[in-house]
Formats: C-alpha cells, sequence, structure tokens
C-alpha cells in the first residue's frame, strides 16, 4: 500500500518537469522578441536590448528554463506585462473565485448524478432508465456557455430573479455571494451531470453482473442491501475518477462560463492574456491549471484502491 | 420483455436519430449556400438586430446580416474544422501509437513519456496554449484541436496494438516469414479499427463542441466568417433586444452534438456489443 503510494507520487514528478518544459517551449515559439514586447512600440533598441539582457534572454535556451522554473518553484511567476501585478497574486485571486464555483458544482452534480445512474442501471432499460439516458444524453449534448446564455435569458433578465453578471467574494458577506454564484453553478451542474450520470451508470452495470453480485442475492439479501452494501464500492470507483478527471480540469477554470457571467476566474484570467499578448501571465496560468489537474488526478488515484482494493495489489 | 424492447427500441432511436442529424449537417455544409442563396457577410443596416421577416426567414444580426445564411455557413465552418482535425489526430495518432505500441522498448517509453505530458493539459489548455502562439485562424484551429486530441488517440492505438500483437494470428504471419512491416500493415492495423471508428465518432463531437467554445471565446475562427459560436459571442451584447441571436447559433449546436452523441452510442453498440 505504501509502496503503490510512493511510486504514484514520484510519476507524477516527471510529468509535472515535462508540462513544465512543455508551457516554455511552447511560448518559445511565439513569433517577435518577448524583450520588444515587453516594452511596447515605442522602445529604443539600446533599451530592447538592457531588456534582454534583464529577463536572461541573452542566455541560452536551457538556463532560460532553470532561471524560470527556479523561479516558479519560489513562487515568482513574473510580473504582469500589461498591469505590472505580480503574477501569483493574480492567479490565485481567480482561482478562488474559479474553485468556489467547480466545488460546489460538481459536488451537487455529482449528489445527483451518481443516485440517478446507479439507480438507471439497477434497473437497466426500464422506462426510469431510459429517462435518466435520454436527459443525460440531451444535458451532455447542450455546451454549458449556451445553457448558462439560456438561463441568464431567462432567470436574469426576463424574469429579473438574479443578478445578470458579476460576482461577489464570500468574504462580503453570504447572501450577496450566494446570489451571484447561483447561475454559474447551476449551469456547471446541469453540464456536469449527464456524463457522470452515464458513467455511473455504465460502470454499474458492469459490476452487476458480477458473480459476487449474484451470491449476494443468493444468500437472500434485498436489492437495497445488494446495491448499497455490495455493488456500490464497486460501481463508484470509475465515477471517482471521471469525478476526478472533471474537477481537475474544471479547477483551472471555467473560461467559458467564466465569460458569460463576466466572473474574474482563471479562465478568464489565461483568455485576457492571450488576448493581451501577455505572455508571463498566459506562460504562468498554463503551467498553474496543468499542475492543477495533475495534482488532483494523482489525489484521486490515490483514494482508489480504499474504493477498489484490488488496484494496489 | 417490455424492458428488453425498451432497450431495444431506444438503440434504434440512437441509430436513426444520429444518423438523420449527422447526414443532415453534412448536406447543408455542402450544398448549404447553394441551397440559402444569400451572401452571409451581406449587410443590410435596416434590418439590424430585427426578428424574422420574410426578407430575412431567422431575422438579421446586429449588422443586418442574414441570420439563417450564417447558420448555414456555420454548419460548412464546424463541419470542415471537425473534418480536418479528426483527420489529422487520427493520422498522427494512428502512427504514432503503432509505432509505441509495435516497436516497443525505448521509442515506446520516450513516445508515451511525451504523450503523457500532453495529456497532463487539462480540456482546451493545450488548444489555448497552441492559439496564442500561431493567433486565431481557421487553419489553426485544426493545428491546434488536431495536436490536443492526439495524445488520446496515440493512447487508444498503443493499447489496440499492444493487445493485438499477441494473438495467435500475428505470431503465425511471423512464423509464416512475414517481415514486421507486413505483419503490422495487414494484421495488427485492420483489426485496430473498430476503436477507433468509435473514438473518431466520438471525437468529431468533441471538436465541434471545441471549436464553437474556442470560437465564443474570441480565439477561433475569426471575424466577419460565420461559426456559431462567434455568432453567440458577437450577438451575446444584444441579449435582451435580439434573443434569437442567441437563441438559435446555440439550438444548431445542441442539436448537432445531440446528433453526434447518438450516433456515437449507436456505433459503440454495434461494433462493442459488450455494453
Amino acid at each position: 500500500m505504501t509502496r503503490f503510494i510512493l511510486t504514484r507520487i514520484a510519476s507524477a514528478i516527471p510529468t509535472l518537469i515535462l508540462v513544465s518544459i512543455a508551457v516554455f517551449g511552447l511560448l518559445r515559439f511565439i513569433p517577435g522578441d518577448p524583450a520588444a514586447l515587453m516594452l511596447g512600440d515605442l522602445a529604443k533598441p539600446g533599451q530592447v536590448e538592457a531588456m534582454r539582457v534583464q529577463m536572461g534572454l541573452d542566455k541560452p535556451v536551457v538556463a532560460q528554463y532553470l532561471i524560470w522554473i527556479g523561479n516558479v518553484l519560489t513562487g515568482d511567476f513574473g510580473t504582469s506585462i500589461s498591469t505590472g501585478q505580480d503574477v501569483l497574486p493574480l492567479m490565485l485571486n481567480a482561482f478562488s473565485v474559479s474553485a468556489t464555483i467547480v466545488l460546489v458544482g460538481v459536488f451537487i452534480a455529482a449528489l445527483i448524478a451518481v443516485p440517478a445512474g446507479m439507480l438507471a442501471a439497477w434497473r437497466q432499460n426500464s422506462l426510469g432508465d431510459v429517462g435518466v439516458i435520454a436527459v443525460s444524453t440531451i444535458l451532455l449534448s447542450i455546451p454549458s456557455f449556451w445553457l448558462g446564455l439560456m438561463l441568464l435569458l431567462a432567470f436574469g433578465l426576463h424574469l429579473g430573479w438574479l443578478p445578470v453578471i458579476g460576482y461577489v467574494p464570500f468574504s462580503q458577506g453570504f447572501w450577496p455571494a450566494l446570489v451571484y454564484i447561483v447561475l454559474p453553478v447551476t449551469t456547471l451542474v446541469l453540464s456536469e451531470a449527464g456524463p457522470i450520470a452515464r458513467m455511473a451508470r455504465a460502470s454499474t452495470i458492469e459490476v452487476a453482473r458480477l458473480e459476487y453480485i449474484t451470491h449476494a442475492r443468493a444468500k437472500g439479501l434485498s436489492e437495497a442491501a445488494v446495491m448499497w452494501r455490495h455493488a456500490f464500492k464497486n460501481a463508484f470507483a470509475p465515477t471517482l475518477t471521471l469525478i476526478g478527471f472533471v474537477l481537475g480540469s474544471l479547477l483551472g477554470g471555467i473560461a467559458v462560463i467564466e465569460t458569460v457571467f463576466t466572473l474574474p476566474g482563471l479562465g478568464r484570467l489565461l483568455v485576457d492574456a492571450i488576448y493581451a499578448r501577455d505572455y508571463p501571465v498566459v506562460q504562468g496560468t498554463m503551467l498553474f491549471v496543468a499542475a492543477i489537474y495533475v495534482v488532483v488526478n494523482l489525489v484521486v488515484d490515490l483514494l482508489y484502491p480504499f474504493l477498489d482494493p484490488r488496484v494496489a495489489a | 420483455m417490455i424492458a428488453l424492447a425498451l432497450g431495444q427500441s431506444r438503440l434504434k432511436f440512437n441509430a436513426v436519430f444520429g444518423i438523420t442529424v449527422t447526414t443532415l449537417l453534412l448536406v447543408t455544409a455542402i450544398a448549404g449556400p447553394w441551397l440559402v442563396g444569400y451572401d452571409p457577410l451581406k449587410l443590410d443596416l435596416p434590418s439590424r438586430l430585427t426578428g424574422p421577416s420574410a426578407r430575412h426567414l431567422l431575422g438579421a444580426d446586429e449588422f443586418g446580416r442574414d441570420v439563417l445564411s450564417r447558420l448555414v455557413n456555420g454548419a460548412r465552418t464546424s463541419a470542415w474544422i471537425a473534418f480536418a482535425t479528426v483527420l489529422f489526430a487520427l493520422v498522427t495518432g494512428t502512427v504514432l501509437g503503432v509505432a509505441a505500441g509495435f516497436l516497443r522498448g525505448w521509442t515506446d517509453r520516450i513516445l508515451m513519456m511525451i504523450n503523457d505530458a500532453f495529456l497532463a493539459f487539462p480540456g482546451l489548455l493545450l488548444a489555448l496554449g497552441i492559439m496564442a502562439v500561431i493567433g486565431a485562424s481557421r487553419d489553426g484551429i485544426v493545428l491546434a484541436l488536431g495536436l490536443a486530441y492526439m495524445p488520446i488517440v496515440v493512447r487508444v492505438v498503443r493499447s489496440a496494438v499492444l493487445s493485438i500483437r499477441e494473438r495467435e494470428y500475428v505470431e503465425a504471419s511471423r512464423v509464416m516469414g512475414n517481415s514486421e512491416f507486413i505483419t503490422m500493415a495487414r494484421h495488427v492495423l485492420p483489426n485496430c479499427v473498430a476503436p477507433i471508428i468509435v473514438l473518431a465518432t466520438t471525437m468529431f463531437g468533441w471538436v465541434i463542441l471545441s471549436e464553437s467554445a474556442l470560437s465564443f471565446l474570441g480565439l477561433g475562427v475569426p471575424p466577419p466568417a460565420a461559426s456559431w459560436g462567434s455568432m453567440l459571442s458577437t450577438a451575446r451584447p444584444y441579449i435582451s433586444q435580439a434573443p434569437h441571436l442567441i437563441v438559435l447559433p446555440g439550438l444548431c449546436i445542441s442539436i448537432t452534438l445531440l446528433g453526434i452523441n447518438m450516433l456515437g452510442d449507436a456505433v459503440r453498440d454495434w461494433l462493442d456489443p459488450k455494453l
């Protein structure tokens, strides 16, 4: 068990190193001189030269990478070209916005979708099952940004129940903050419930066919006991992996939903930085988002043996 | 008995609905501009933000451009990008996946290490990063999304190759004196086709969704070309004045995706009847 945990943690390190090289390398392909971009159009050639030295661009590429990654490891992600602020606090602020919405949204989505998917599987091909499949397939097919716009049109503009755009942090009071996140969270719940329900259904069907379930039934256990005491844990394991996967990719910012509701989240930070050609922010955010993803997936992998002990054996 | 019938009619419905929607998308994409006969870029300022009328069947957008002909051209954009991207990802991914799975050893280890690093970028992040470097353009999206989806193809093809290469008929081909290349091309690759087809169908839907998301973010198909995602993004400021500009492109994306997802389910049921 300990061996499994340690091997898995160790295997994340090379991935993170390769990711950082990929992010660094990608941004090297940008046409134009970063120093000139940093100074803008009005810079004199001498200034650009000085900036190149200051930014370490006169050094070999490998040295540049090592300097950058060294700084990143001490929490120095550089400064934003457009605002002059440090990149790290920018990212952390934006992350708190994205994370609030994503954690609440995915939690509620799982709470609805996992039981729905499992019950559908238990009564495979019943009317209820077909209903769950139909709803989840439809939800799966609606892009979250359009769903968000529709909710905004209905509840924000037409009925006027909820504010249309903006964000208030929870530090400024629970109710005002809640009112602002209702629509983005609802959007997220509806768009993530589909895949989670389908996964829960598929993995429950697979488990329900195994012999130990037939055995449990043969012992005379009630259907409810068979399902919750015997099938649940094994069927939930693959679903948990999917939830972790969803969580990992969404925590890095939900750019489209943040755009619909004008939320200052991580996804929006990245997209705005791409528009503004603010490369220190682009580079920092990409690395940060990818690192979150790797770490969340690592945590899920470590939780997996608790549900399905065969993995660690 | 009733339950089984319900299950089977669902599968049939999936296939029929999926094939219908996909065919409609392709027909619209190929023949659309001739069917509509209205320039999607033509400005008609007096009609701007108007609803459906005899002049503009589905209304006009913020520049008075005809919404119907822009939707039809959006179908063309989506279908072309999805087709080119899936093809790019499949070809590059299959070559690398076969190389990794068949050569094994160091080639496999190094390819998989790089591949896993690509897979460590969630969702659209890699595509966003590539778009940041090459700038928004139609071919740029194909490259960005193609590279972003390629690693998944590599994984699927590699694991298919790894399981097939141990089968007896592959062994038999070697024993008969066929070269590795012939064995590969004639016996291993054709048996990887089923998982590749299933993946390609699913990927077609992902790409249409991703392209519309990128275009919605302003990093996809550049204006004035019509794309469903960018139509949503440019109509957003007029959401209360002209809601039809928001409703229609989204409906197009949703119905298309629903059709492709159901086709995907049908294809999977057909090629992999276990589930």
